[in-house]
């Protein structure tokens, strides 16, 4: 079905985004990669009067390490950090995520920015998002500001973005080589949405207990699901096989989906569960630990 | 355009780059590309599912990045080089992606080709040998209905083969000066 009719605007430069974004309020919608927003377009389920399109925003289109983060731009497209070396060695929650997003070819046009602001909470960038304890940074008319991942997804398809904002890139924290996460997804085809997924993201101390713990789960509520207690459950102990079931019980409990074609509450329920373990697992071989993923 | 501008929601001319050709047309904001493409006698773009999944609307951008054209507005193609399997190659003059399709049977009834084609060609830029594995990861948002996948594996498979030989002949020819042709210096 094609899209109810719209008025079309190419920015080129962040700043002509923001004059839209000013002159046309909430009727305007900024158009990234479209991977997301066309098709909603198409059920009518999104139906903007204006879109901005950020496709003619080069400087936009970024990924670099910088102050112990690795920042990227609002027209970087999935495939950027599938393919860079950088990412693939050392982001492996990020790079897990990206590999089952959609299918490649969607790859190569989805941003990770654009995912994040397109807050379905059944889209795979979230929960990794908050399990490495992202930053988004959100530009307007007066500068610009950080706000954590936490903060930033509000709610299904809602980001706590102002009107007039612009969400400029998305920053997370470099690993420091003793950080490694794992995201794992059950889906019933290739490019489906997850049925149940689970973020993990751990670092170890030097007396191999957890010294920071990110868990979410995607598909699990109306925004990717935090999961705190596990998080705590899990800081300060060694990954033994004991604390990985008694982390991924707690994501069960807070794992609070909806039944669909995908399954029943409480197999998803259950899937957050096992999910996690296995995130958990996958975390602690890749650190090393001597557990088996 | 500035920013302070807006488009009518009527028609407006896009110009677009197309397998080298330019092409003016009255399109809508909210026409899709592969509308646009086939409104413009291109057939080859084909439209499956017409939600994102099927892939039979694959077209490349900029010559290496495959675009789901049902997923895209037309507006948003301007200033891309748009190729569709019609700038793949010709009946006499077949793409080496073309000819092993033919070759392996990589179809059965053809809907899904052209997208195949295009994604092929894509993943060859970045990838010239791949593994069987590799293959059917990044054909996987591309469906044939008919379940010909082994067939079509196997095609892609062969025209990396011929595409590396070419490319191997190409660089070895650049080595040799021309002066050079024949025989040692």
């Amino acid at each position: 079905m094609f899209p109810a009719a719209f008025d079309y605007i190419r920015a080129h430069s962040a700043e002509e985004a923001l004059a839209a974004l000013a002159q046309h309020g909430a009727e305007a919608r900024i158009l990234a990669g479209g991977q997301s927003l066309i098709p909603a377009m198409r059920l009518r389920l999104a139906r903007p009067a204006v879109l901005v399109d950020l496709g003619g925003v080069k400087d936009l289109g970024y990924l670099h390490e910088e102050g112990g983060e690795l920042r990227v731009g609002a027209m970087t497209r999935d495939v950027t950090l599938e393919r860079d070396a950088n990412v693939r060695a050392r982001y492996s929650l990020l790079t897990d995520t990206g590999a089952v997003v959609a299918d490649p070819v969607v790859r190569c046009l989805g941003t990770v920015v654009g995912s994040l602001c397109h807050s379905d909470p059944s889209g795979d960038w979230g929960a990794a998002a908050l399990a490495a304890r992202a930053v988004m940074v959100a530009r307007s008319a007066s500068g610009e500001r950080l706000i954590p991942i936490d903060e930033f997804l509000v709610d299904s398809f809602q980001t706590s973005l102002e009107e007039g904002e612009l969400a400029v890139e998305v920053r997370f924290p470099t690993p420091d080589g003793r950080t490694h996460g794992s995201y794992q997804k059950i889906e019933r085809k290739v490019g489906d949405y997850a049925t149940a997924a689970a973020a993990v993201q751990i670092t170890l101390g030097e007396d191999g207990r957890v010294t920071h713990a990110g868990v979410a789960l995607t598909a699990a509520g109306p925004r990717p699901v935090r999961v705190d207690a596990a998080e705590k459950l899990l800081l300060g102990q060694l990954l033994t096989e004991d604390v990985i079931r008694a982390a991924s019980e707690e994501a069960r409990a807070a794992s609070d989906p909806f039944a669909d074609t995908r399954g029943s509450v409480e197999y998803k329920k259950d899937m957050a569960r096992v999910l996690v373990a296995r995130g958990l697992r996958a975390s602690a071989a890749r650190l090393g630990t001597g557990v088996t993923a | 355009m500035t920013a302070t501008e807006t488009t009518d929601t009527t028609l407006r001319t896009v110009t677009l780059n197309v397998n080298g050709q330019t092409i003016r047309q009255e399109v809508e904001s909210r026409t899709l590309l592969a509308y646009a493409l086939r409104d413009a006698g291109l057939k080859g773009t084909h439209v499956g599912c017409d939600t994102s999944s099927c892939g039979c609307c694959v077209v490349l951008l900029d010559g290496d990045t495959p675009a789901k054209s049902c997923t895209m507005f037309a507006v948003q193609a301007e200033g891309h080089q748009i190729t569709t399997v019609e700038g793949l190659g010709s009946p006499g003059d077949l793409h080496p992606l073309q000819q092993a399709f033919w070759d392996q049977h990589g179809l059965q009834c053809g809907y899904c080709t052209p997208g195949m084609l295009m994604t092929a060609k894509a993943m060859l830029e970045h990838n010239p040998d791949p593994t069987d594995q590799e293959v059917r990861e990044f054909l996987s948002g591309n469906l044939c209905r008919c379940t010909g996948y082994n067939n079509i594996v196997k095609a892609v498979q062969q025209a990396a083969r011929v595409m590396r030989d070419e490319a191997q002949a190409q660089a070895l020819a650049g080595m040799v000066p021309s002066t050079a042709e024949g025989g040692a210096q």
